[in-house]
């Protein structure tokens, strides 16, 4: 089985699913140097993001999580890619700017209601083609 | 999307600076991402990106800078992470504050105004009614939406200062007319006259404004006239710290809300809420997370304090000293009109330091060790734990000012009946 997810930033991945049961803002939510989960009473307090293919159904909009996650680019501790479970610019406008400063970037696509459990081992392709695998 | 010829030259490298080009790039690829149809020109910018938040956005910043990027719109700064004009206020690491500063030298090299200050509009940047800015800082936000009924959506890191640059949009949210209507409206009337009048009553209801709508637009009712510029000021600074508020509409008072049905863009509301007096000491006791007892210190100014707030705790005072220390986070625009008439002394005198071109909840000036911090902000009362590990204890001025002389928490509890 097969999902088509919209494209918002386009690239290649394979890896493991972690998914975030509450929203986060990455400002304030996500330690830029070890990329672990910070926030206090988040499900998923203490895991950490790098290499993961992170599975975001909700967002919190704090706008300065772009810089977050370009500073995880910067660190090389960035997650695999995003699967954002609504549209949003906050964390792939961080990903346009790794490009331009010529750090290897992530996929970004939207699928509404994100089926993927952490656990699961997901690939996602150019078109925005996710296959368990 | 729909671009203009001078756009595509832009992306394409045929005119303009590489600068320009990756600035263009970014504002396009968001406006791509977020559905938008085409670009928009406004009028002024306000940048946050100028706060530290790691080495990555200071050497972006500093590419833009060696690429030839340059603001081409009035672009004022937001704060930074340091008082430049006192660097060791903070206890930020040697190495971050030297890149804190590395940033804010990039913002003014790309030709930004710098005046480090979340409360540009209290200091000549006030942009007017129905005029397209692309402002980022989220009190900032929702005081030129709301107050001043200019139109920008939230702008964050790099969006902000990409913008600027190139003088364009993405043509979405509330740049647009029909995004800008009340779905919700909050009904006050039902509040004891003198509680609505109150300042301190601002930024509570701010407060529930972010919990109750969050990224829907609002209308209140039933507010009397005569709230100050400080006032609303306060109240959306509470609202845009609690919930993702952009724009509220307070009717008789804000521009675009003369009445209900104009903020309502005529149409039905999808909700109404009357707020009652118990939701209201509810909010206000969800800002303190310390109770009655010891403080350690008062931080004042979030939003940055005015020359009249200053003046205010001064009357309070009535020349008697603090035993705390009290933080009253500025723009060097308001230190400039303390030193002209003398009261920066007198505040001085009282035991007040200054924080210029920053504020205490973005970089380390607190007391070391975390403690009670007394604040009549809504906004320090929201972000003081997270930011700094002190706990809040949230009071009107009043209170602030005679808490600071005791050393402890004073409550007027006679303003909340």
């Amino acid at each position: 089985m097969s999902w088509h997810a919209d494209v918002l930033f386009q690239g290649t991945a394979q890896g493991e699913v972690l998914r975030f049961d509450a929203p986060i803002s990455f400002w304030g939510g996500v330690n830029p140097v070890t990329s672990e989960v910070t926030l206090a009473g988040h499900p998923q307090r203490g895991q950490a993001i790098k290499d993961k293919i992170l599975v975001l159904p909700q967002l919190i909009g704090s706008s300065s999580s772009s810089a977050v996650i370009l500073e995880l680019f910067y660190k090389g501790v960035a997650p695999k890619a995003l699967i954002l479970g609504g549209r949003d610019a906050i964390l792939p406008v961080g990903v346009v700017v790794a490009r331009q400063m010529g750090w290897p970037t992530i996929p970004v696509v939207v699928l509404p209601d994100p089926p993927f459990q952490s656990g699961d081992t997901v690939h996602i392709a150019p078109d925005g083609r996710i296959e368990r695998v | 999307m729909l671009l203009t010829h001078e756009e595509k030259a832009i992306l394409s490298g045929a005119t303009g600076t590489e600068g320009d080009r990756m600035a263009l790039e970014v504002v396009t690829e968001t406006a791509r991402m977020l559905g938008a149809e085409r670009l928009v020109d406004f009028h002024s910018s306000h940048i946050d990106g100028c706060l530290y938040h790691g080495d990555s956005g200071a050497l972006y910043c500093e590419k833009l800078v060696e690429n030839g990027a340059r603001v081409k719109v009035p672009s004022t700064t937001n704060v930074g992470a340091l008082n430049l004009l006192k660097p060791d206020q903070s206890r930020l690491p040697a190495a971050e504050r030297k890149m804190a500063y590395r940033l804010m030298v990039a913002h003014e090299r790309m030709g930004c105004t710098p005046s480090w200050t979340c409360a540009p509009y209290q200091a000549g940047a006030r942009p007017a009614l129905g005029q397209q800015v692309a402002w980022g800082e989220s009190n900032a936000v929702a005081f030129t939406n709301t107050v001043l009924g200019a139109r920008t959506n939230r702008y964050g890191d790099f969006l902000d200062i990409a913008c600027a640059i190139s003088a364009r949009a993405p043509y979405y949210g509330l740049h647009m007319s029909q995004n800008r209507h009340a779905k919700l409206v909050l009904d006050v009337s039902g509040l004891n006259p003198a509680l609505r009048a109150q300042s301190a009553f601002f930024p509570v209801l701010g407060s529930m404004i972010g919990r109750l709508a969050g990224e829907t637009v609002c209308a209140v009712t039933g507010m009397p006239g005569g709230a100050s510029d400080d006032d609303l000021k306060a109240l959306c600074a509470g609202a845009a710290s609690t919930g993702a508020v952009a724009l509220t509409h307070i009717v008789g008072i804000t521009p675009e809300a003369p009445d209900l049905s104009s903020a309502l863009g005529g149409a039905a509301p999808e909700q109404t809420l009357s707020l009652t007096h118990e939701m209201i000491l509810e909010a206000r006791d969800r800002l303190s997370l310390a109770k009655a007892g010891p403080i350690d210190s008062v931080a004042l100014g979030s939003p940055h304090f005015s020359t009249a707030e200053c003046q205010e705790v001064l009357r309070l005072a009535r020349g008697t000293a603090f035993k705390v220390p009290v933080y009253i986070c500025m723009g060097r625009h308001t230190l400039t009109e303390l030193e002209a008439s003398g009261a920066d002394k007198a505040l001085a005198a009282l035991g007040v330091e200054f924080v210029v071109d920053t504020c205490v909840v973005v970089t380390p000036i607190l007391p070391a060790e975390p403690g009670v911090m007394m604040t009549n902000s809504a906004k320090f009362a929201h972000y003081a734990t997270g930011n700094t590990g002190h706990l809040p204890v949230f009071g009107a001025l009043s209170d602030c000012v005679q808490s600071a002389q005791a050393g402890r928490v004073i409550w007027d509890q006679e303003l909340w009946t």
